[in-house]
């Protein structure tokens, strides 16, 4: 939060930063089959992107499968290198550390996975499970190991009397809980969360929401949020990136961007959500977009919404727009386009001027 | 006129655990060119319910009546079965990956499908039938497209063919479960927005399974929200949506995070579905319900209407007048708990309050 100190605008004090991504790269290659493996192109998963996540706040992380949001979370996390750029967390540069280095910096980033089912291992006791962190960072063991587990158990809304009970034997919402409470064993500062309730139904997400609101108050916690559902997004979120195709098309607080988006990939992402109100549903202007999401093996070039966007013109195609701030939005609030979205303004009745047809990109 | 009528569906599975009672004593109708959403969570039985119609859930022990189109479906042998599925009434499946062959082109997989049914129309004609249902369903240069493998199209674009193959037979019912839920936000919209339209152009009965509530929201004009093998309420989707009676239809309205509450405390439901072999006693919620009676501990309430047209029906003990998300209804229904509820009601809702709590509190 603002702090007594008279720093300029434009250089938070670095302590209310938690992680700092700076032009962050990251290419898989893709080889050709057969003996010797050239290696005939690059996955372009994510491509110079920036962002910061505040102490005990939460970044939430939108984006359509492979847009590069989990691949983004895991170079932030260090499970794997990163091609370019500059992971700092705690304003320590993390980025391609050595597995010792990195060792002590794992303590205080932990994941959440999105399938409960999958990221348990079933033939191991759920009080080893959530035990594993103590072990592995020889924090506590024996009787101290198991009463620490027991009070996660708690914490998290498990009955610490299921200590000795196998993964098969708990409902989904409970495993989920199993995940929470593994990640928060070593009190960590950030969890990254990728798509921690999407495996779970309406009333059982509600309860996991609700656990992970409660621990970020108890603990302080720091959230990367990732998930596909704009709404639960936007319920947990104090700011928000819209990734496409491994680039960031825009971010901000929370209310700038779902309030008066800017860019056409957030109007479109924004209106195609089904909302549970059937006035709502009906008055909506729904924008259909053309096509499906390109190969990011081969991104279009320029900006890489143009050949589904409504409003591209010829110039989208050609020149990449930089992220930048757009007149009359508050300074946090950052947009990739050429052409921003306008209060008011309808996309349903826009039509591009690339001479591309819209259908054409379905190829 | 009805087109299909589905009364006292019951279907049971036995297993070396016990009996899984997956659907208990369901009625419902669909009119042509009406849209049924069914909602409920997993094991809720919405998929066993339609699967059953289909005659795709072979062991089950079943009864009730199935009438469609005159003809009771439940009574078909396989043969029977096998003219009406895909051709008076076809399904859409949630994951088009698995439910495209792999190893054959698409459009053999329609044109295959059309044969199946009118072994009179040429491979030629059925080929241009592919062709032209493809482009019905929007996909570009169907004319190359036809002869791509599942694997060469997209997700969106799978899930387009299995739509062109589910109305190559023009059917009278089409039965979508979970179509768009392996789909992306964007490309949802546009498979929506594709039955629709098509609904729109051909009249089509149309019975759309889902547990998300936005999807309903958008393409219901009939709602029927299930809780473990049983309707617990069923109306048009306004009263659904605005006028809620059943406590479980509350409860999954409130535990969705909505635009107008941003940041606010989710009041989600405590504890989650019964097993179906173990039901709880009385009312299957009671477990989980915030206004748990005594009556309810005991007595399973079966659907009345609680609106004076008759179109809205709950099963809940709760009073008539004890609908909807307002103050007024949430009075009511504090009111009827008060007078209603007695120690042992009053123990079952601690107990349940207690293990939310924990979920709270350290």
């Amino acid at each position: 939060m603002s702090t007594a100190d008279p720093a300029p605008a434009t250089h938070p004090a670095t302590d209310d930063v938690l992680v700092r991504v700076d032009n962050l790269v990251k290419y898989f290659p893709v080889r050709s089959a057969g003996l010797i493996r050239r290696t005939v192109g690059q996955v372009q998963a994510v491509d110079d992107v920036s962002l910061t996540i505040p102490r005990g706040k939460t970044l939430g992380l939108v984006g359509e499968t492979g847009s590069g949001k989990s691949t983004l979370a895991r170079c932030v996390a260090g499970l794997i290198p990163v091609t370019s750029g500059k992971v700092t967390f705690n304003g320590r540069d993390i980025t391609n550390l050595s597995r010792r280095a990195m060792r002590p910096v794992r303590r205080e980033i932990q994941m959440i996975f999105q399938d409960p089912y999958s990221s348990l291992n079933p033939r191991r006791r759920v009080g080893a499970i959530i035990g594993d962190p103590f072990a592995i960072h020889k924090t506590a063991t024996g009787a101290e190991r198991k009463r620490q587990v027991q009070e996660l158990m708690e914490r998290v809304g498990l009955n610490p009397e299921h200590y000795n009970r196998f993964p098969a034997e708990f409902s989904g919402g409970q495993r989920q809980r199993i995940g929470v409470a593994r990640a928060l064993a070593l009190r960590p500062q950030l969890i990254i969360c990728d798509e921690p309730v999407s495996a779970l139904d309406v009333s059982i997400q509600a309860q996991v929401l609700n656990l992970l609101a409660d621990l970020q108050q108890d603990y302080g916690l720091s959230y990367l949020f990732i998930a596909h559902d704009l709404e639960v997004v936007r319920h947990v979120s104090d700011s928000v990136a819209v990734m496409y195709l491994g680039r960031i098309g825009e971010s901000g607080p929370e209310g700038a961007v779902y309030t008066s988006p800017r860019h056409p990939y957030t109007v479109a992402l924004l209106s195609a959500a089904p909302a549970a109100d059937p006035d709502a549903a009906a008055s909506r202007q729904r924008i259909i977009l053309t096509g499906d999401v390109p190969s990011p093996i081969d991104p279009p070039s320029g900006c890489r919404f143009h050949p589904r966007c409504p409003k591209a013109q010829l110039l989208c195609g050609e020149q990449e727009p930089p992220l930048e701030v757009k007149a009359g939005d508050v300074p946090t609030h950052l947009t990739a386009c050429h052409f921003p979205v306008e209060a008011g303004e309808s996309l349903v009745t826009a039509t591009a001027a690339t001479g591309a047809a819209g259908g054409s990109e379905l190829t | 006129m009805t087109l299909l009528e589905v009364t006292d569906l019951t279907v049971s599975f036995p297993t070396a655990d016990g009996v899984v009672r997956a659907v208990r004593g369901v009625s419902f109708g669909v009119e042509p060119g009406r849209t049924l959403g069914i909602v409920g969570e997993s094991g809720s039985g919405k998929t066993v319910l339609t699967q059953t119609l289909l005659g795709l859930t072979p062991g089950a022990d079943v009864s009730g009546r199935a009438a469609f189109d005159g003809t009771d479906l439940l009574g078909l042998d396989d043969n029977q079965m096998r003219a009406v599925r895909g051709a008076r009434i076809s399904v859409i499946f949630q994951d088009p990956l698995t439910s495209l062959h792999p190893l054959y082109r698409v459009g053999w997989q329609i044109v295959e499908m059309i044969r199946a049914h009118d072994k009179s129309v040429s491979k030629r004609e059925a080929t241009e039938r592919a062709v032209d249902l493809l482009r019905r369903v929007g996909i570009p240069r169907p004319e190359q497209r036809v002869n791509d493998y599942p694997h060469q199209f997209s997700g969106g674009m799978r899930q387009r063919a299995m739509i062109a193959m589910a109305l190559s037979l023009s059917p009278q019912l089409i039965i979508a479960d979970e179509p768009t839920t392996a789909l992306d936000a964007t490309v949802q919209a546009q498979i929506i927005d594709l039955l629709l339209r098509l609904q729109q152009d051909s009249g089509t009965a149309l019975i759309m399974i889902t547990h998300d509530l936005g999807v309903v929201a958008d393409i219901a004009d009939d709602v029927m929200v299930m809780y473990a093998g049983r309707a617990a309420e069923k109306a048009p989707k306004r009263d659904i949506f605005y006028s809620p009676h059943h406590p479980y239809t509350k409860g999954l309205l409130e535990s969705i995070p909505s635009s107008t509450a941003a940041r606010s405390r989710l009041r989600p439901i405590p504890g989650s579905p019964p097993s179906l072999i173990n039901l709880p006693s009385g009312c299957k919620f009671h477990p989980r319900c915030g206004y748990v009676l005594d009556r309810c501990l005991t007595e399973e309430p079966g659907l009345r209407p609680v609106s004076p047209d008759g179109y809205h029906s709950s099963a809940c003990w709760l009073p008539l007048q004890a609908a909807g998300l307002s103050e007024r209804a949430e009075e009511l229904r504090a009111e009827t708990v008060r007078e209603g509820r007695g120690e042992a009601a009053a123990e079952v809702f601690d107990a349940e309050a207690a293990g939310a709590e924990g979920s709270v509190a350290g």
